[in-house]
């Protein structure tokens, strides 16, 4: 499967090393449209492919809009580019946060770090048909001030009212008045009806794993709970083997999971 | 009609190689290495290692010179014959900056000539097939395996002699070839014979039959055929206990067992490069000097690599332990979850070319002894560690 030239048609830079993308499909490019929590491969000319979420939902142009951070080889290129450039894309790929199961019920989104990205689509979708949803908070970790991403946007949705935003951070610095600490210390008083609510968690694996623990406290099923993971994708399409996650492919069965379906997996270490 | 059982000798196995190339086929078979037996291209019987036998156990393969001239008298070396459907190195496509803003990707071309395979034990055809699955079952399927293996004409050689390391009975895929293949030969040799039994299992097959100069076989020589397989069945090197294997590996991922194998593991991935069901694969992107011209390669990979569990800067699997953990829960037991079959064909390469003598079917026992004990320990009121 070879990927389809998209050209970089807006570069947001977040935070010091993470980006947002927004990327143009070339005419008469086979639409793209991803749902939320799907991955696409992103290549760099002859530096290689890496796995990113999307973190939009699909624009009626076929745009694409993708948000990185610089970490290696690949990453690293792709926070570099300007607009003009091109990227190769290929997907979109994997299971998406099941949206649609969450009529009538509360959600709470608990995120850290990049985690913020792939779920961004899913609150653009439930602020899009907010009546349609009970009580919708998002709790968001960071490591410094200076890491939050989509600032503007996170003072939008908190102001509009119509979701709850609660974010923190690991470590304080300079003028902050927030809080500090780690995400899952927001779950104990987040608002929500134990009985009717879906949580949708992305991360570090420890911090999912304390998220769970914090939202099992508060007397909700992990039934309830779905997560995205992470393996080292290559191929995306199911037999290179490398995402492989016990009897799972991170690429196909995954990256979201309903909790309760990996939870023997994900006591164990290095699997 | 030509009969569905015919009797060759070396001359009617020397017309079918030709009527193969003849018929635009790449003949592949096995060949004399330097000191290994080795897959390569096969114009005639006298690339084959006529009278040669191989001598295999736990960390240890030998060839030997037999007292007759078996054409097919040893059974398998470090190569499978996934090396041609699903090769080491693989282009995928390439890309260039053209004069203009657009990059232009070209797709590799599949091969013109359609691979013909001579002397396939059971167990490889067995290994063919969950590599199909593997590859072409899912809602992606790869084009260049699906195009080889879809034109591939298979020549199987049931085997009446096995190898020291081979437990294809356990894992009932062998010693005899089912439909998987276009023609079955087995061996008849004796004092005073040596003839090569051709089953025909195709209508390909049988065109490709019809032209050779062959005898009918009589019911005696399918007798004999037949008392041999049941022979060979019954005196396997090795044997796999399969019952419950699934659930059995699912229960004792934490096991002692794993430590233990650990430390004679040295990790360096020669089981999974001689395994023929192995599947996976990295990709390494390229460019020349010039900057213009960049291309995909895939290439096989292996899950004691350091770097197959690399994500974000740190690894999955450190230790030892996870990596072979990885890799025999993978072919024994969530294979079945994945693809519904085993990904152990019993083959026994792994065993053999295993540099410390690790032997699957051992480790397998070992596991199943460490739970056996716990629980008892459990019964008389210990504590377990």
């Amino acid at each position: 499967m070879s990927p389809v030239w998209y050209r970089v048609h807006r570069v947001r830079r977040e935070t010091h090393d993470v980006v947002t993308l927004e990327l143009t499909p070339p005419e008469g490019a086979p639409p793209c449209s991803p749902e939320p929590g799907q991955f696409n491969m992103l290549y760099v000319f002859g530096t290689g492919e890496v796995p990113i979420s999307i973190s939009s939902l699909p624009s009626d142009r076929g745009e694409l809009v993708h948000t990185v951070r610089g970490v290696g080889a690949v990453t690293n290129k792709l926070i570099a580019l300007q607009r003009g450039d091109v990227v190769g894309v290929r997907g979109p790929f994997g299971r998406p946060w099941p949206v649609g199961e969450l009529r009538g019920r509360d959600v709470v989104v608990v995120t850290g770090g990049i985690g913020l990205a792939p779920l961004r689509p899913v609150l653009q979708h439930l602020l899009a048909h907010r009546k349609t949803f009970g009580h919708v908070s998002l709790l968001y970790g960071a490591r410094t001030p200076y890491d939050l991403l989509y600032r503007n946007e996170l003072l939008a949705w908190r102001d509009s009212r119509e979701i709850d935003v609660e974010w923190t951070v690991d470590r304080s610095s300079g003028v902050w008045n927030g809080n500090v600490g780690v995400v899952t210390r927001l779950i104990s008083r987040a608002t929500f009806d134990p009985e009717r609510v879906t949580a949708f968690v992305c991360g570090p694996e420890i911090m999912i794993k304390y998220a769970i623990e914090a939202l099992r406290n508060r007397g909700m099923a992990t039934s309830n709970c779905y997560v995205s993971m992470e393996r080292n994708m290559k191929c995306a399409v199911g037999f290179c083997g490398h995402c492989q996650y016990g009897p799972t492919f991170m690429c196909k069965d995954g990256p979201v999971f309903r909790f309760d379906h990996i939870e023997p997996l994900f006591q164990i270490r290095e699997l | 009609m030509t009969p569905t059982r015919v009797l060759i000798d070396r001359s009617g196995l020397d017309a079918l190689i030709a009527t193969l190339a003849a018929q635009g086929y790449r003949v592949l078979g096995p060949t004399l290495g330097r000191d290994a037996i080795v897959l390569g291209d096969v114009a005639g019987t006298d690339d084959l290692p006529v009278g040669w036998t191989d001598e295999q156990e736990a960390g240890h393969y030998r060839l030997r010179r037999r007292d007759d001239a078996a054409l097919f008298g040893y059974v398998l070396g470090p190569h499978s014959f996934k090396r041609f459907l699903y090769p080491p190195r693989q282009r995928l496509w390439s890309v260039s900056r053209g004069s203009g803003p657009d990059l232009e990707v070209r797709a590799e071309p599949h091969d013109d000539r359609p691979l013909a395979f001579l002397g396939v034990r059971p167990c490889e055809i067995a290994a063919m097939r969950i590599q199909e699955r593997v590859l072409t079952g899912g809602e992606f399927p790869d084009p260049s395996y699906a195009d080889r293996y879809g034109r591939a004409f298979v020549v199987a050689v049931q085997c009446t002699e096995p190898g020291g390391t081979c437990f294809c009975a356990s894992m009932r895929t062998g010693p005899r070839a089912g439909t998987d293949c276009d023609l079955a030969l087995t061996e008849l040799l004796g004092p005073d014979r040596h003839d090569l039994l051709v089953e025909v299992r195709t209508p390909r097959g049988e065109q490709i039959v019809a032209g050779l100069p062959a005898r009918e076989a009589t019911d005696a020589d399918v007798a004999t055929a037949n008392e041999a397989l049941a022979r060979a069945e019954a005196s396997m090197g090795r044997s796999l206990d399969t019952e419950g294997i699934v659930e059995l590996l699912e229960r004792n991922i934490e096991s002692p067992a794993w430590g233990k194998v650990a430390d004679r593991c040295l990790a360096c991935a020669n089981c999974t490069s001689v395994c023929p069901t192995c599947f996976c694969t990295t990709v390494e992107d390229t460019t020349d000097l010039t900057g213009q011209h960049a291309e995909r390669w895939r290439r096989w990979d292996s899950c004691f690599n350091r770097d197959f569990s690399f994500i974000a800067g740190s690894l999955i699997r450190h230790s030892t332990r996870s990596r072979y953990r990885q890799w025999m829960t993978h072919k024994l037991s969530a294979w079945h979850r994945q693809f519904g079959t085993s990904g152990c064909v019993g083959c026994g390469r792994c065993i053999t070319w295993c540099p410390v003598g690790i032997d699957i079917t051992h480790e397998v026992d070992s596991i199943r002894n460490h739970e056996r004990s716990a629980s008892t320990f459990h019964t008389v009121g210990g504590r377990y560690r």
